[in-house]
């Protein structure tokens, strides 16, 4: 859908924006550009609607050169997004989500009935589209900027720093927003952030920009985390790489067995067998802990987190419909997440269904690597090589208890 | 129209006395405005009641027109330097008021907190850190009170004072362009030269303020 | 002192003094002919000046020092060197007063289009406009508060100012300022100059109510102070 070729920006004041970028991006879903300030993420996606043009090298979008068509025309057809929305203060919110319908020559009524049916899309109630945008919280105005953007039903959309400008709460509800938005529309998403968490949450590939321009790497999100291609790449993710990962890894792999007879806690279940809450065994006293039972598509993240927290250190697996189904163990648990990592992109949990190449059977040593896994970040520090499950403190014998 | 260079060399000396008389009047409206201003601005920035009041009276201020700011003063101060001076002043204070306020305003409420955690008192704050901080602005307001009153003393030429004013009245009553032009030329030379004079004295009093216009 | 204001009231309240072919009402006619001609001109002049380097950045020195330059220019000795040159017409009149708004209005405009936001502006770009399109859809409705003052400013300046047309024989209000100055009929200067004032704060009270009446929508940071 858009593709880069040998891409070069070279500033009038001699700096280098973009350095030879060559990246193809398919039809449908998000691609996030990365990386700290200056590194040419906002330079590259800017040229994509010829806000900027490239000093040399082709850009394509839906297989037409950018630079052989009108930019104003070209923009029309492609939803931008900006950082504080940028919305036009003198018109109301109805009018901003209107502006490109207005320029395409659509009419005020035809126009002011998309807009109105986008604002209700994004989440906005119908009355917002009286008001003046300075009336909006940060957050409504950055949905009337999306929607706006999304007004004339481009197959494309530019987001640059979108939600950098919210606080945190607001920018997870908007993430959601967008990711709930773009399964119902499967639009091509070019959205640039320099936070990657909200890049490993919102894309479907992730490309890393480095200082220069240079793009670093391009990869599913699973692959990036597991495989950084250089030490540049891996210090960006962070120190807690091996988390994100799981993040993205579902629990549908790891093995479940039946609830245990024994032990000091009991999973009590309600008439229709679902999850209620974790009694201690002994007597009508017990003390009860809550459960949070997780489902296939649930991370593995989540599953470590849920260990934890559970005092017999099983995590209650239920169904879609809340039903148990098994349960599965601490060190379970932990196989599985030593494996996510080593196989890195092969089981994400966008497509939990994804063609994993025959998970192992989880052996009790799984956290140790197999020798001959040529894997270089198994062995780094940031690796997920955690205590071996055993010596997970008081409840080894809970955690054989259920295999 | 020609110009007569001979009447500019044998009229040397009533030039000079001229412009030197123009100055005078010019800087000491500047210097009372500030003196005025400056109290009164400290005050509009501390009281807000007073705040609007006196704003509001200085935009009144400027909407009266200069030459009969100068009428107006007639009664009290008759046809002398006092009513040019006074006269000036009351524009230069509009100005002034206006930008000193602005310039308090413009300092950062951390900068003033910070000065206040360190257990600095009110005074010695304003002198310490607002006003240097306000000075920017506050010279913004000087220039432009300079440059006005250095065009506005020729206004002064009908009330009889005026400095290089009066060269316009002469060469009017005597149809005669040549004073005309060097008034005109000298008063613009002076407002010229006075501007930058000021902005060499901002550039030394303010050199945070020269670093960082340097790197943005 | 109080003779005099008793004086000076009865002076503009008396029915003599506002009829007839040189009474008030004609002078205030005249000037407010002088001086909203001569603001429509500056205006036709500065507009498009100061909207062009506004958006297109370019010139900008010459419209941050224009207005210094506007300030610096003495009108009385503009006035009399034109009276000298064209003789005895309106030009000496017009000419000045032109030259007095027109810096006015080129600094506020492009003051006004520089404040734009440039997020807003870029987002008008990245939407598909063209530059005329961003130039009159966006920067110049969110310029026209401080254009507004713009026009706002220079009027005063020049209903303040046109008070010279009478010294060189010309009508307007300034008419009563000289004559009185002349006959040393201090009533009749007084007189003059309150009337100026009042046609001055009148008028700007009624474009500063038109503003806001116009641009009550906005956000007050756009508003002009």
């Amino acid at each position: 859908m858009i593709q880069f070729e040998a891409v070069h920006k070279r500033f009038p004041n001699g700096t280098t924006a973009v350095h030879d970028l060559s990246l193809d991006m398919p039809e449908g879903g998000v691609t996030v550009f990365v990386g700290s300030s200056g590194c040419g993420k906002t330079t590259s996606l800017r040229m994509i609607n010829r806000m900027v043009d490239p000093t040399s090298g082709t850009i394509r979008v839906g297989g037409r050169n950018v630079l052989e068509q009108d930019a104003a025309e070209l923009r029309r057809s492609i939803g931008y997004v900006i950082q504080q929305a940028g919305l036009f203060p003198h018109r109301t919110v109805l009018d901003n989500i209107a502006t490109v319908p207005l320029l395409l020559g659509w009419g005020r009524k035809k126009a002011r009935a998309a807009a109105g049916d986008l604002l209700e899309r994004v989440g906005l109630a119908p009355e917002m589209g009286r008001r003046y945008p300075h009336q909006l919280s940060g957050g409504q105005q950055q949905r009337v900027g999306v929607a706006r953007a999304l007004a004339a039903d481009p197959p494309v959309l530019l987001m640059d720093e979108p939600f950098g400008a919210v606080d945190p709460v607001v920018r997870t509800q908007l993430q959601d927003e967008l990711l709930r938005l773009q399964r119902e529309l499967n639009k091509t998403i070019v959205f640039v952030t320099h936070d990657i968490d909200e890049a490993v949450r919102l894309g479907d590939r992730i490309a890393v920009f480095r200082t220069g321009g240079h793009l670093v790497q391009c990869a599913s999100p699973a692959e990036l985390l597991a495989r950084p291609a250089d030490d540049f790449v891996a210090d960006f993710l962070g120190a807690e790489r091996g988390l994100k990962l799981l993040s993205l890894t579902a629990l549908v792999d790891v093995k479940q067995g039946a609830a245990p007879d024994g032990g000091p806690w009991e999973l009590v279940l309600d008439g229709a067998r679902k999850p209620v809450v974790w009694r201690e065994r002994g007597g009508a006293g017990g003390a009860e802990v809550p459960v949070r039972p997780l489902r296939d598509t649930d991370s593995l993240l989540s599953a470590l987190n849920e260990s934890i927290a559970s005092p017999s250190g099983l995590v209650a697996r239920v169904d879609a419909e809340g039903v148990l189904t098994g349960v599965s163990s601490r060190s379970d648990i932990h196989s599985a997440a030593g494996d996510a990592h080593l196989r890195g992109a092969g089981n994400g949990a966008t497509s939990p269904d994804g063609g994993a190449p025959a998970p192992e059977p989880s052996a009790p040593t799984a956290a140790t690597p197999r020798g001959s896994a040529p894997d270089p970040a198994a062995q780094s520090p940031q690796g997920l090589d955690l205590p071996a499950p055993a010596d997970a403190p008081a409840d080894g014998k809970s955690g054989r208890g259920v295999a | 129209m020609s110009f007569d260079w001979e009447w500019v060399g044998s009229h040397r000396d009533d030039l000079a006395t001229l412009t030197v008389s123009h100055l005078q009047a010019a800087l000491t409206a500047v210097l009372l405005g500030l003196l005025i201003s400056l109290p009164l601005a400290v005050l509009a920035h501390r009281v807000r009641p007073l705040r609007g009041f006196l704003l509001g009276l200085s935009n009144v201020l400027f909407t009266i027109p200069s030459i009969a700011v100068f009428v107006l003063l007639l009664p009290v101060s008759g046809l002398t330097r006092t009513t040019t001076v006074i006269g000036l002043t009351i524009y230069t204070l509009v100005v002034l008021l206006r930008n000193t306020v602005e310039g308090l305003d413009s300092v950062p409420q951390k900068t003033k907190e910070a000065a206040k955690a360190m257990g600095t008192r009110p005074l010695r704050t304003l002198l310490t850190v607002e006003l240097p901080l306000a000075l920017p602005v506050i010279m913004a307001g000087v220039r432009i009170a300079t440059v006005m009153s250095i065009s506005l003393v020729s206004v002064a030429t009908y009330i009889g004072d005026g400095g290089l004013g009066q060269l316009f009245t002469d060469g009017f009553q005597r149809n005669f362009p040549t004073p005309v032009i060097v008034g005109v030329v000298l008063t613009l030379l002076l407002a010229l030269v006075a501007d930058a004079l000021l902005v060499g004295v901002q550039r030394l009093l303010t050199p945070w303020a020269r670093t960082r216009t340097r790197k943005a | 002192m109080y003779e005099l204001f008793k004086d000076l009231g009865a002076w503009l309240v008396s029915g003599d003094q506002w009829g007839g072919a040189d009474g008030i009402a004609q002078r205030l006619a005249e000037h407010l002919q002088y001086s909203l001609l001569a603001t429509l001109i500056a205006a036709a002049i500065a507009l498009p000046v100061g909207l062009l380097i506004g958006h297109t950045g370019r010139g900008a020195f010459l419209a941050i020092n224009l207005s210094s330059f506007g300030r610096a220019l003495p009108t009385v000795g503009l006035v009399v060197l034109v009276f000298l040159a064209s003789g005895l017409s309106m030009w000496p009149v017009y000419i000045a007063l032109v030259a007095l708004a027109v810096p006015s209005i080129v600094t506020n405009t492009y003051a006004g289009m520089t404040a734009v936001d440039p997020e807003v502006k870029d987002a008008a770009r990245g939407q598909g406009m063209r530059a005329h399109q961003v130039l009159f859809q966006v920067e110049l409705p969110l310029a026209l508060p401080l254009i507004m003052t713009g026009l706002r400013l220079a009027l005063i300046q020049v209903v303040a100012t046109a008070t010279i047309a009478a010294y060189v024989s010309f009508g307007g209000l300034g008419r009563y300022v000289f004559d009185g100055l002349a006959q040393r009929d201090l009533v009749q200067v007084l007189g003059g100059a309150v009337l100026v004032a009042l046609v001055a704060v009148v008028l700007d009270l009624a474009l500063s109510g038109l503003q806001r009446l116009l641009f009550r929508h906005r956000p007050s940071t756009l508003k002009s102070a």
